[in-house]
């Protein structure tokens, strides 16, 4: 099976000011199609750096990197903005919705850059909401939902484009435990279900143990790589306490 | 990313901040509506100015007799015998570029009728001086030929001394008295208004040229006459149908060279190209003035537009991320200034021909909008949008995404 993901000998080098700051130090990995990798380490060891580099919004200084088996490190910034349309969805810790916009709106906004009519547009972010149990809610904006709904509209903009990739930084950062195993179980159904191939970048381990793959950074580079059997987010949801308020409701 | 998407991203942007669009809009709309009110008030000065050099007849050149010297004081020109039928009979055989000539004769005279009575400004002349100055008798008929040879007391009446004597009556038909003779009313000649020195052209009676010698204006030259005016062909021929009368005269009078001419040719039309010129240059400084605000508008939209993409930075960051390319966020940005300017604009055009028609109504001043202006100033106001909507768009699409989703 093709590697959707291989880097060699990655390296980024960050000027600030008089000194040169050495986020990556050589990183070589390579991800398959399908799998769920959890990449982890401390602020500061690189992994952001990475993934905004596997993400196609910043470049390496040097070092190679083949998406999809595309070189796709020496392009320009147009060329990398149709990659990131095409191949990869985003999900953010702060969710980065556009406020004051409806959540069909917010889903649909991969599909202006890519000339997709307005009744395709209106009806696969229907559709990518509707898989994320958002249905009724489409013309809610940002901040009429919670934030686990926040995070759904992301996905679910994530998802409208069909992408290869899901790239994830700390997406349940600011959630509770329930939320973010709703969500951890959402990126599983995906990953399993739907074959997509997914990246999370998180610190907390209780997070990183539903990924196959753990990938530890440090310093810029990779210290440990191993494959584990995940754990189930749907697992974990049914051992959750029943919370009180929600007995009232 | 298609053009109507992004004309309705562009307007979705502006009304979720109606407040500040309406304030950025205000800047160019006073600029376009000022621009417009002065434009308007220029060509309106000029349209009057035109008015007038047409009420007195296109292309015409007047030549007056000249001055006579009695005891060292020396009087007008057209005072002494000089000029005669012949010469303007000359006039009309030799030179090409002429198309109407009227000898004439004028002097005040007393019109009365019955118990009112009017002292006007009489020209006795011939049927052609009514065609060279473009003056249609509304009511009656003109003098013909067949009058003028016979020297028949008849005459034609302007506005002016026809409300003066008969109000609301039709003078058609009556007889008035002009220095005691009694003179048949034929017709009234049609509104012409006052010169651009205020002048009312209306208070006037005409008579024909042989009356006139006969009886109103009797002289110890036979033949000779005041004026005479001058139709040119065309206005690009009035400077050669001057140069061409004055050698004629010239000839006919026998003076030599060097000698000074005893008549004079003014050529009206240019002095009233003069006063249009200077209400063009009038019209040009208005509205130079006025674009100054339009100028003052444009840099309001720059500054709310800078303001706008640093507020949005995280959006742009957003759209970036999903896939927005740089010209994707440049258009966008752009077609907001745009659009901004555009309704602003519009609703400018609709201030402007407002205020046009306030200030003729209230102050009386004459006001024209030309469509060209219209055209020209939404044009402007579309175009002030896009340079200073330039260049902080460009600054968004140069943002970069990980900075941009990174702003707080």
């Amino acid at each position: 099976m093709p590697e959707l993901i291989s880097v060699e000998n990655l390296i980024k080098i960050y000027q600030l000011g008089e000194t040169q700051v050495h986020a990556l130090r050589g990183v070589s990995l390579s991800i398959q199609r399908g799998e769920f990798v959890a990449i982890m380490g401390a602020s500061g060891s690189g992994k952001s750096t990475l993934m905004n580099i596997l993400g196609c919004l910043d470049r390496p200084t040097r070092g190679r990197f083949l998406l999809d088996q595309n070189d796709v490190s020496s392009l320009g910034k147009d060329q990398l903005a149709q990659i990131r349309n095409k191949k990869i969805g985003f999900v953010f810790q702060n969710f980065n919705l556009l406020s004051r916009t409806s959540a069909l709106e917010n889903v649909e906004l991969p599909l202006y850059y890519n000339g997709t009519t307005a009744k395709d547009r209106r009806r696969r972010a229907q559709e990518a909401l509707r898989m994320l149990g958002l249905e009724g809610r489409e013309h809610h904006i940002p901040s009429q939902l919670s934030g686990g709904q926040q995070q759904r509209v992301a996905i679910a903009r994530a998802l409208v484009n069909n992408p290869a990739l899901i790239l994830a930084d700390e997406p349940t950062g600011n959630l509770d435990t329930r939320t973010s195993l709703e969500i951890m179980e959402i990126f599983q159904n995906l990953n399993q279900d739907s074959r997509i191939t997914i990246l999370i970048v998180t610190h907390e381990p209780d997070i990183a143990a539903y990924a196959g793959r753990h990938i530890q950074f440090r310093d810029g580079k990779v210290i440990a790589d191993k494959q584990v059997q995940p754990r189930q987010a749907s697992v974990g949801l049914a051992q959750l306490p029943v919370l009180k308020n929600e007995e009232i409701a | 990313m298609n053009l109507l998407l992004t004309f309705r991203i562009a307007l979705k942007a502006i009304s979720r901040n109606k407040l500040r669009s309406g304030l950025t809009m205000l800047g160019i709309i006073i600029g376009v509506g000022a621009v417009i009110t002065m434009v308007a008030i220029g060509s309106g000065a000029k349209a009057r100015i035109q008015e007038q050099i047409a009420s007195m007849g296109s292309n015409l050149l007047i030549v007056l007799s000249g001055s006579t010297t009695s005891g060292g004081v020396r009087r007008s020109m057209g005072s002494a015998p000089t000029l005669t039928v012949e010469d303007a009979k000359a006039i009309a055989e030799e030179i090409s570029v002429v198309k109407h000539v009227a000898p004439a004769l004028n002097g005040t005279t007393q019109v009365v009728y019955e118990n009112q009575n009017w002292a006007t400004n009489t020209t006795a002349t011939t049927p052609e001086a009514l065609l060279i100055r473009d003056w249609p008798v509304v009511s009656g008929r003109p003098f013909n030929q067949a009058e003028l040879s016979a020297a028949a007391k008849v005459c034609l009446l302007g506005q002016t001394v026809a409300n003066s004597l008969f109000g609301e009556m039709d003078p058609a038909g009556q007889i008035v008295r002009i220095n005691k003779f009694p003179f048949t009313v034929i017709g009234v000649l049609s509104l012409k208004g006052q010169t651009t020195w205020g002048q009312d052209q209306d208070d006037v009676v005409y008579v024909p040229l042989t009356t006139g010698q006969r009886f109103l204006f009797g002289s110890r030259f036979p033949g000779m006459v005041r004026a005479i005016m001058v139709q040119a062909t065309g206005p690009d021929v009035m400077n050669r149908a001057e140069e061409e009368i004055s050698r004629l005269l010239q000839q006919r009078h026998r003076i030599r060279p060097g000698q000074e001419n005893d008549f004079s040719i003014r050529n009206l039309t240019e002095a009233m190209s003069t006063a249009e010129a200077s209400a063009n240059v009038m019209t040009i400084l208005l509205g130079a003035i006025a674009s100054i605000s339009l100028l003052v508008g444009g840099i309001g939209i720059m500054n709310i537009m800078l303001v706008s993409v640093t507020e949005r930075t995280r959006e742009i960051g957003i759209r970036m991320a999903v896939g927005a390319q740089q010209r994707d966020i440049l258009y966008q940005f752009l077609t907001e200034a745009l659009v901004l300017s555009l309704i602003g604009g519009i609703i400018g055009i609709f201030l402007g021909i407002l205020a046009s028609q306030l200030i003729a109504q209230f102050l009386k001043w004459p006001t024209l909008i030309a469509p060209s202006a219209l055209l020209l100033s939404s044009t402007f106001a579309a175009a002030v949008g896009v340079f200073f909507g330039f260049y902080p768009a460009r600054k968004a699409a140069r943002l970069d995404p990980i900075e941009a989703l990174r702003y707080e």
